[in-house]
């Protein structure tokens, strides 16, 4: 069963300088279980995707006609934006969708301690009464790995860490048991040695409570350790995805190729850090044809800066959209064609 | 790729001896100042011509020494000498203000995140000829903005994108123009702060090849403050680790990856997430969180954490030592590395 059914999701935004497509016709699923990395440079529309499952984009947001966002659990099965009323939308958000933000310090409210920060949506959600809210609350802090669980419900936002706030965010998302949960960039601001603590905790957390989670980051690294399956956006479109292993491993559309280049990587020192020539273009000045195009090094005059390129199946479940596979699917195919004119 | 730059020699371009920097935090009730203790007894060569990393977690004072040896933190304790390209020595503690502003323009710093360093009122040819304008180093607007163009050129901006305002830009090329800033005044020594941790991948490599090539043609001796190990193995040809204002470790980065000796290099080290899913990270787990560096720990700052802490660490407080280049500030390792 799929738990999260995205199609054609298209997202723009009308500011004074013009129309802006932050998310052009993404399509993708997660399951039950499953953690799906969102990896993307700044501007690829990654964390707009997610906002759009809570609802929570600004109102100068337009979802295209097509878009849908169903999301089916055992109970029901809604398309989040077909909600008209801001009560049903409520009932998404915190109760089926979840989402732990990049910056523990400023999702918390400052004056209201932990606890009561997260007993109040359990009040909202669940329908809980305080002292079984209070019970609930510390024995999440507990299961993330907050010891002394009693005495930090009673502290406020600043008297804890990075790291342990983190974590508290994390208890407060899944205290209302929802069957998606979203984290947008959760150990970006987190020292290493936490953000290892943390992807940890985000893997068991999946295992255990069987939700599926979207793992939105820049890090290639972080999703290695993290993602079942991934999928790489830039400027808005998915450009390739398919189980973890074989994207990191055999990447096939030029800009994964390019990202797993730019990265400095401990096992080889004296290898060049190659960038990715030139600069991510403004969302105001979207490239025809292939996104990608004016920075590719594979970019063929022609083709590229005209056509969009379909998703291409290039391995097991491992779709990459990009034009170079026509010409390779066309050249297997004059090949076989070849074999098969000369007579055995 | 660790290439040796032209101008290398012998000396020392910055010296930092017996350093220690406190902040005045608040008066207890008896009327007794707290202090905050961000760096603290350490000693440290900046070899000229090097690149030269400082890494560490949040907390551990990489920033306020690397302001320190800017004259950009108080010195409360111990002496830091920088010496320019024609070998004067300024001693930071004690400088008259005529020397002051010689060393001004000697030394400067490149800032973490474009978008907050740039003024977005001015002008990108404004905004890399203020130090000029500041400190008075041209005589006429004419040989300014022919210093301005000329830096310009070495950082790769156009030259014909100087009249606009910063926000026509995207990350890199802010990155690019806060770089021309700091080099227009033709310094030898450039503290880059965390230059690299706002940008996107992509544009990370070039900023990086760009500082080392910069620093190849124009002799710089480079301190480059950084939280990502990656990053610094692949720039930089010595590396300094921080924990709670003392170094634990100082050795050249491939011998620091390869041998890391301090639990606490260990222990970062194995926290960093391998880009191969097949290649499971297993960090070393730490106990416990940072300390505050208000009440640092006894003996050594590391043994509240430290899974090899023994009683010995707990009030004895390690001297950072050892040979060839590589020192490590740990009681377990002494031995060990004085064999080798």
């Amino acid at each position: 069963m799929t738990l999260l059914r995205v199609q054609d999701l298209q997202i723009k935004f009308s500011t004074p300088e013009g129309e802006i497509t932050a998310v052009d016709h993404v399509s993708f699923e997660v399951n039950p279980g499953e953690v799906l990395g969102l990896v993307g440079e700044s501007g690829s529309g990654k964390s707009v995707t997610a906002r759009a499952l809570m609802q929570l984009n600004a109102s100068n947001t337009t979802y295209g006609e097509n878009s849908k966002l169903l999301l089916e659990t055992p109970g029901e099965s809604v398309d989040i934006l077909a909600l008209k009323s801001e009560r049903q939308r409520r009932k998404v958000r915190g109760d089926l969708v979840s989402m732990i933000f990049q910056e523990p310090m400023a999702s918390f409210a400052p004056a209201l301690t932990i606890g009561s920060q997260m007993c109040e949506q359990l009040k909202l959600h669940r329908g809980l009464r305080r002292p079984e809210a209070k019970d609930l609350s510390i024995q999440l802090l507990s299961r993330v790995g907050i010891s002394d669980a009693a005495r930090r419900f009673d502290q406020y936002a600043f008297e804890l860490s990075g790291g342990m706030r983190q974590r508290a965010m994390i208890a407060m998302a899944l205290s209302t048991k929802p069957s998606l949960l979203i984290a947008d960039e959760p150990t970006t601001a987190l020292d290493v040695t936490i953000q290892a603590q943390v992807i940890d905790l985000m893997k068991e957390i999946a295992r255990d409570f069987g939700m599926g989670i979207i793992f939105i980051t820049h890090d290639l690294g972080v999703i290695a350790q993290t993602a079942d399956r991934v999928a790489v956006m830039y400027l808005g479109k998915i450009v390739e995805s398919g189980p973890v292993r074989e994207v990191l491993h055999n990447p096939a559309h030029p800009y994964t190729r390019g990202l797993i280049n730019a990265l400095p990587k401990l096992e080889d020192l004296e290898a060049q850090l190659t960038p990715v020539p030139g600069d991510i273009p403004s969302p105001l000045e979207r490239p025809a044809g292939c996104v990608f195009h004016t920075r590719c090094p594979q970019f063929s005059k022609g083709t590229c800066e005209h056509a969009i390129p379909p998703q291409h199946l290039v391995g097991n479940e491992h779709f990459s959209a990009c034009h170079l596979h026509e010409e390779a699917l066309a050249s297997t195919l004059a090949s076989a064609e070849h074999n098969q004119g000369v007579p055995a | 790729m660790i290439k040796s730059s032209p101008m290398v020699t012998k000396t020392s371009a910055v010296s930092i001896k017996n350093l220690t920097v406190r902040f005045p935090i608040s008066k207890s009730m008896l009327g007794k100042a707290e202090y905050l203790t961000a760096v603290r007894d350490v000693s440290l060569e900046i070899p000229r011509g090097s690149f030269f990393g400082l890494v560490g977690e949040s907390g551990s004072g990489k920033t306020t020494l690397g302001r320190a040896t800017l004259k950009a933190a108080p010195i409360s304790q111990g002496a830091i000498t920088f010496r320019d390209r024609e070998d004067r020595a300024f001693a930071l503690a004690e400088l008259g203000s005529k020397e002051e502003r010689s060393f001004r323009h000697r030394a400067q710093l490149i800032f973490q995140d474009p978008y907050a360093a740039l003024s977005p009122r001015m002008t990108v040819r404004d905004i890399i000829a203020e130090p000029l304008e500041v400190m008075k180093l041209t005589k006429s607007r004419a040989e300014t903005d022919e210093l301005v163009r000329e830096i310009a050129a070495k950082c790769r901006l156009n030259v014909e994108h100087l009249r606009r305002f910063p926000h026509a830009f995207s990350g890199g090329q802010r990155q690019r123009i806060s770089i021309a800033r700091a080099l227009v005044t033709n310094p030898s020594y450039i503290v880059a702060d965390e230059s690299v941790a706002a940008l996107d991948v992509s544009i990370q490599a070039d900023i990086l090849n760009l500082l080392k090539s910069l620093q190849c043609d124009l002799g710089l001796t480079f301190l480059f403050i950084s939280h990502d190990l990656s990053v610094v193995a692949h720039t930089c040809d010595h590396v300094a680790v921080m924990y709670l204002g003392s170094l634990v470790e100082v050795a050249r980065p491939r011998e620091l990856f390869a041998s890391p000796q301090h639990p606490y290099t260990q222990a970062l080290l194995s926290a960093i997430p391998s880009l191969d899913p097949d290649h499971k990270t297993k960090p070393m787990a730490l106990r416990g969180e940072i300390p505050s560096p208000v009440n640092l720990p006894s003996g050594c700052k590391f043994h509240t954490r430290c899974p090899s802490a023994t009683e010995r660490c707990r009030f004895e407080e390690p001297v950072l030592q050892g040979s060839g280049g590589h020192k490590v500030a740990c009681h377990h390792v002494d031995a060990a590395l004085q064999a080798v």
